[in-house]
């Protein structure tokens, strides 16, 4: 018994270490340890042997059992570890060649600008609101202290549809609709699409954007309105931005402003962006005039307000350096994929 | 407008500053300066020289050689020259060897100057140049005394004979000057004048303002004898002022004033047209002038002209006009259209003798109206239009009879007609220092403010707490005018930077915004690039997109005064952009073009429009190349899905003509439709010349803002297991997917949690005319494992009801 269980063992143990195959593992571990297998068949005629050296030759097979068993594992290991080996070298492949073009969609450059935009205001408690593109004349003029047959009307280039109705030519509209709703203070933006009868070419376009800022509650100054475009042109273009305010003239405001901004590109040193000024003018803004808080019904003893206009593509294309307003509308997706 | 800082200094006498250091302040006072022009920008070491001998050059025919003086200490240098009107004893401006001119005879005029080299001409040294005009950097215009084809020779002018030899050409020549541009605001009538910007000026830099002093002009005579001035329509005339010049003597007008017009872009022409436009550019007024011997009846009347009346106007154009335009006429016939042009019939000539000056004030509105309607746009008229100081006229028309004796054009008729009968008084406006310091966010002194006021003019009641306003500042009309006045000299940027203090405001984007900020990165996300298309566009796109005749799309809001054609209807579909902007890429040869674009419609409740249309935001999906109609038909579910509609989305047929008629659905939620999409028909795509197959989404997001189940709610992980259970299904080709899926979930029932459609067979193991379907249907109860009995029911009830469908259970 003894005899044949070393027999047995030898055999196996050679054969392991010659089997040069995985499945050839596999049939060794069938032929010894299988059901049907010779350990299998020597454990079986134990039966045969007497009651006291049972114990023992169990033993003895079972510590055979493991020591082929053990090896058995051992080697498959290490083929398995040879064949992972190959394999990744032979899965070698050359990482410089192109990745996937994956579909990208791209949004347009100015609402990617709008959304900066937004973002600064509404951090500043702002709500973004819209109004009608197609309005009245009351709302686009009339309201904003512009009377009929103003001159100031005629400088808007106004598209009409009938004699009352007409494209608005500037978001202001929209203040004039807040301040009716009779809910104060507000602190708004209104960003939108503004129509003048201008032919398009690379510094025009009958169709544009602005955004329109309006604040009315009790206290608010001049001083107020500069810190809060100034706040916004840091954010928008940079920590050391400048900020210049100019007098101007609008109906609807008085003390009425236009702001210049420190040139981001060359910060103010003067470039081909800023024509070599140093800055670049970006809106017009005002205390509301007393007369507009009235005509809608808010009494300028009690409130004042503040109110401005940004140029969207004016910073789209300032920003992107955009050298033709055309390409905004064009939609050629190679001018699109690159924001 | 446009001055010159010599035209400004002759009002401003102490006014010292550099062209960037006058723009600067101005624009910060509120004058903008555009921009400016140096006269002297390139020119240096340009003096006054003197020709002392001429001789021939001697190898080239058209040069001459001459030796010029150029220092009381005679000094000569050599300098060869091919002008042809240089003569010993002349003086001549010239540049020396290392100076500058601003344009050279070769080369024109450039940006930066030339710099003069000592040179060889044709062997022959030459140290130096003698200067024409132009490369002086000026003209005729300015110096009509100069040869146009030579050197500039000062010695025939007399104001320049007795130069200094050696002495500075351009100081003599009064080049030393600026020209600058500034943009003047609607509301600022008196800076579209010199003396009002001289005003400016002097607040600005601090300095005295000194206007021209006007004497007494005229003769002994009285004007009444030679003209009587009827008004009939003081309300479009509030002031009509006129004198009489006799004796006329035509000639051309003195150098400063030639400069000061031709300085600022006006050809001078001779002393009467000098003096009008000199004084238009002075006082912002407009004058004019007729020949008073062609005046019939010696009678001025203004009135408003005949309806159909025809008027030949002095650039010899035939007019017709209608009765709300003002003119200017005689006893018997119109000869000027008020404030816009006058007439050939009474225009001065050579010939004249006496003439009526005339300076008035027109009602702004119906000048301008006028113009529009005449298609005429003169400089009298860009005035007029703004609305004129009545006031000022006198002052204009005093001025210009001032300078009429000056320059000795004429003789002036004593006594003026003047008709104006409402005055205008000047304005007074309460000022409150604490009111304008709140509106400001300032601390400035009450003191410091009506020192601001006096400045420009205005007058300070300091007891009463009033200022009067003078009447060319009409702009100044209550305490938020004052404020402005008061920040501009106190300086914009000296006003302190703060944040509103007020009550705190929660910020945010309305759910529409919020929509389609989503809107747009769910498109983003499968691969489409937003575009951007005008609201307007041609009625040519309904043909292009195959509409009907009575298609409602075709009731689009019409421009009434558009850029064109091209652009007069407001768009009633946001198809037409997208098919162009595709178009647009696939003439660019760009491949895969996927586009998107929320864009806003205009329909209208009624035409023509009586009330705002309905403005409704659509999202437009467009793409060709690689995917097809089921690519698109994902994307918006996809966006659907986003925009939280998780309900039920119905796809039935759609007719739409601009569609290919197989490949086209409605999409309905809950009963509503919210979107179409399908492929482009092949005409339609034809016409807008997209040479591959195109496939549109349009998502009506009004509409999708209107379907409650709007926000998305979680529902929880499923907790039990699913049963789930494959089906392939036979039926005729004509039955529908979407028929198959309506009968799965009305007979589904609750336990129903999806259905896939996972396979499409038609082909030779089937009938003629028939196709299969393949279905993974997943039941699955939210509180308890399912049995296969309550499955099994359920599938029953499905099968039974295909079954009355004729589609039944591949074997």
């Amino acid at each position: 018994m003894k005899d044949k269980l070393k027999r047995i063992m030898d055999t196996a143990l050679e054969q392991i270490d010659m089997a040069e195959q995985l499945d050839k593992l596999n049939d060794i571990k069938v032929n010894f340890l299988g059901k049907k297998g010779e350990l299998t068949s020597l454990l079986k005629s134990m039966k045969d042997l007497a009651p006291e050296e049972r114990p023992g030759a169990g033993q003895m097979v079972n510590e055979a059992r493991a020591r082929i068993d053990g090896k058995i594992e051992a080697k498959k290991k290490e083929f398995e570890k040879a064949l992972l080996e190959e394999r990744l070298a032979n899965e070698k492949i050359d990482i410089t060649l192109p990745g996937t073009k994956l579909a990208e969609g791209h949004r347009h450059p100015n609402n990617i600008t709008l959304e900066e935009v937004e973002d600064i205001f509404i951090g500043m408690g702002y709500q973004v609101v819209e109004g009608p593109e197609v309005e009245k004349d009351y709302y686009n003029f009339e309201a904003l202290n512009i009377p009929a047959n103003h001159p100031a009307k005629d400088e808007q280039d106004t598209f009409y549809i009938t004699q009352d109705i007409l494209l608005r030519t500037q978001t202001s509209s929209v203040q004039v609709h807040e301040m009716e709703k009779g809910k104060l203070p507000i602190r708004m933006i209104a960003p939108g699409r503004v129509f003048r009868s201008d032919e398009m070419d690379a510094t025009h376009s009958p169709t544009f954007h602005q955004i329109e800022g309006l604040v009315v509650d009790k206290g608010i100054t001049f001083a107020d309105l500069k810190g809060t475009l100034q706040e916004f042109a840091k954010r928008l273009f940079g920590e050391d931005t400048k900020i210049k305010f100019r007098p101007h003239h609008f109906q609807f405001t008085e003390p009425s402003a236009e702001v210049d901004v420190s040139c981001f590109k060359c910060k103010g040193k003067g470039c081909r962006f800023c024509k070599g000024s140093g800055w670049v003018e970006i809106l017009g803004c005002g205390m509301v005039h007393p007369h507009v808080l009235e005509m809608s019904g808010i009494d300028p003893e009690e409130y004042s307000g503040f109110a401005f206009g940004v140029g969207l593509e004016r910073i789209a294309l300032f920003k992107y350096e955009i050298d033709d307003m055309r390409l905004l509308y064009e939609n050629d997706t190679r001018f699109l994929k690159q924001f | 407008m446009d001055t010159s800082l010599s035209w400004i200094k002759a009002y401003v006498p102490d006014l010292a500053c550099s062209a960037q250091e006058y723009t600067d302040a101005m624009t910060l006072s509120g004058t903008k300066v555009e921009g400016y022009k140096e006269f002297d920008k390139n020119l240096d070491k340009i003096i006054v020289g003197k020709i002392n001998k001429i001789e021939k050059h001697p190898d080239a025919d058209k040069l001459v050689v001459c030796q010029v003086q150029v220092d009381e200490e005679g000094t000569e240098v050599q300098i060869v020259t091919g002008a042809p009107n240089v003569k010993e004893g002349q003086k001549v401006p010239v540049v020396l060897e290392g100076g500058h001119v601003a344009s050279s005879h070769k080369d024109g005029e450039s940006e930066d100057g030339f710099k003069i080299k000592k040179g060889k001409l044709r062997g022959v040294e030459s140290y130096g140049m003698m200067c024409s005009i132009e490369e002086l950097g000026s003209n005729s215009n300015m110096y009509p005394d100069a040869d146009p084809d030579g050197i500039y020779i000062l010695s025939d002018n007399p104001a320049y004979a007795g130069a200094e030899i050696g002495s500075d050409a351009i100081e003599l020549l009064g080049l030393h000057d600026v020209v600058f541009e500034y943009e003047i605001t609607s509301n600022r009538v008196d800076c579209f004048g010199v003396l009002g910007i001289a005003r400016e000026a002097a607040a600005t830099f601090g300095k005295k303002f000194v206007p021209p002093v006007v004497a007494k002009t005229g003769n002994s005579e009285d004007v009444n004898n030679y003209i009587k001035v009827e008004v009939e329509n003081p309300e479009l005339c509030p002031r009509y002022t006129a004198r009489v010049v006799k004796n006329i003597k035509l000639a051309p007008s003195p150098e400063w004033m030639r400069r000061r017009l031709a300085s600022v872009g006006i050809r001078p022409i001779n002393n009467i047209v000098d003096i009008t436009n000199y004084v238009m550019e002075e006082y912002a007024q407009p004058m004019h002038a007729y020949d008073l011997d062609t005046i019939e009846e010696k009678k001025i009347v203004v009135r408003n002209a005949k309806a159909g009346e025809k008027f030949t106007t002095l650039d010899g154009q035939e007019r017709e006009l209608d009765d709300t335009m003002l003119m200017i006429c005689d006893g018997k016939k119109p000869i000027g259209i008020a404030g816009i042009m006058g007439g050939e019939n009474s225009m001065i000539t050579d010939n004249v003798t006496t003439m009526l000056f005339e300076a008035a004030t027109f009602d702004g509105t119906n000048i301008r109206l006028s113009g529009k309607k005449l298609g005429m746009r003169t400089d009298a008229q860009a005035k007029f239009e703004k609305g004129l100081d009545p006031d000022n006229a006198m002052k204009a028309m005093d001025r210009a009879c001032q300078l009429v004796e000056e320059l000795g054009a004429g003789e002036v008729v004593g006594g003026a007609v003047d008709i104006y009968p409402v005055k205008k008084e000047p304005v007074v406006i309460p000022y409150d220092a604490d009111k304008i310091n709140a509106l400001l966010g300032t601390d400035i002194p009450e003191e410091e403010m009506a020192g601001y006021f006096e400045k420009i003019d205005l007058i300070v009641d300091k007891e009463g707490k009033t200022v009067t306003v003078p009447t060319w500042r009409q702009d100044l009309e209550r305490l938020a005018d004052l404020a402005e006045e008061v920040a501009r000299f106190y300086g914009y940027d000296r006003i302190p930077v703060t944040l509103p203090k007020s009550t705190a405001t929660a910020g945010g984007l309305t759910d529409k915004l919020k929509m389609e900020k989503a809107v747009r990165t769910a498109a983003e996300a499968y691969g489409f690039c937003e575009g951007m298309t005008y609201s307007f566009e041609s009625p040519k796109i309904y043909d292009k997109l195959c509409l009907d005749e009575d298609d409602i799309l075709r009731k689009s809001i019409r421009i009434s005064n558009p850029l064109g054609e091209d652009y007069s209807v407001m768009r009633t579909s946001a198809l037409g952009g997208m098919l162009s902007s595709l178009a647009n890429n696939y003439n660019r040869r760009n491949k895969n073009v996927r586009l998107y674009e929320i864009a806003n419609v205009y329909i209208p409740k009624e035409l023509p429009l009586t009330e705002l249309p309905d403005e409704r935001t659509m999202l437009a999906l467009g793409m060709y190349g690689t995917g097809d109609f089921f690519t698109i038909k994902g994307v918006a579910e996809a966006v659907l899905k986003k925009l939280g509609l998780n309900g039920i989305t119905e796809y039935k047929p759609g007719s739409r003509k601009y569609l290919h008629p197989g490949r086209q659905a409605e999409v309905f939620y809950n009963g509503k439709e919210i979107a179409y999409l399908g492929e482009v028909h092949p005409v339609v795509q034809k016409n807008f010349e997209i040479g591959e197959r195109t496939y549109i989404a349009v998502i009506d997001l009004k509409t999708v803002m209107e379907v409650p189940s709007y926000t998305a709610k979680y529902k929880g992980v499923p907790k039990f297991p699913a049963i789930t259970r494959d089906i392939s299904l036979s039926m005729r080709k004509d039955v529908t997917a979407g028929e198959i899926e309506e009968i799965i979930r009305k007979k589904g029932g609750k336990i129903l949690e999806s259905y896939e459609l996972f396979d499409i067979y038609e082909g030779s193991q089937l009938l003629k005319g028939y196709k299969s379907l393949a279905y993974k249907i997943v039941f699955r109860a939210p509180d308890r494992t399912l049995t296969d009995e309550e499955a099994g029911k359920v599938m029953d009830k499905i099968i039974s009801s295909l079954a009355a469908k004729e589609v039944t259970l591949r074997q």
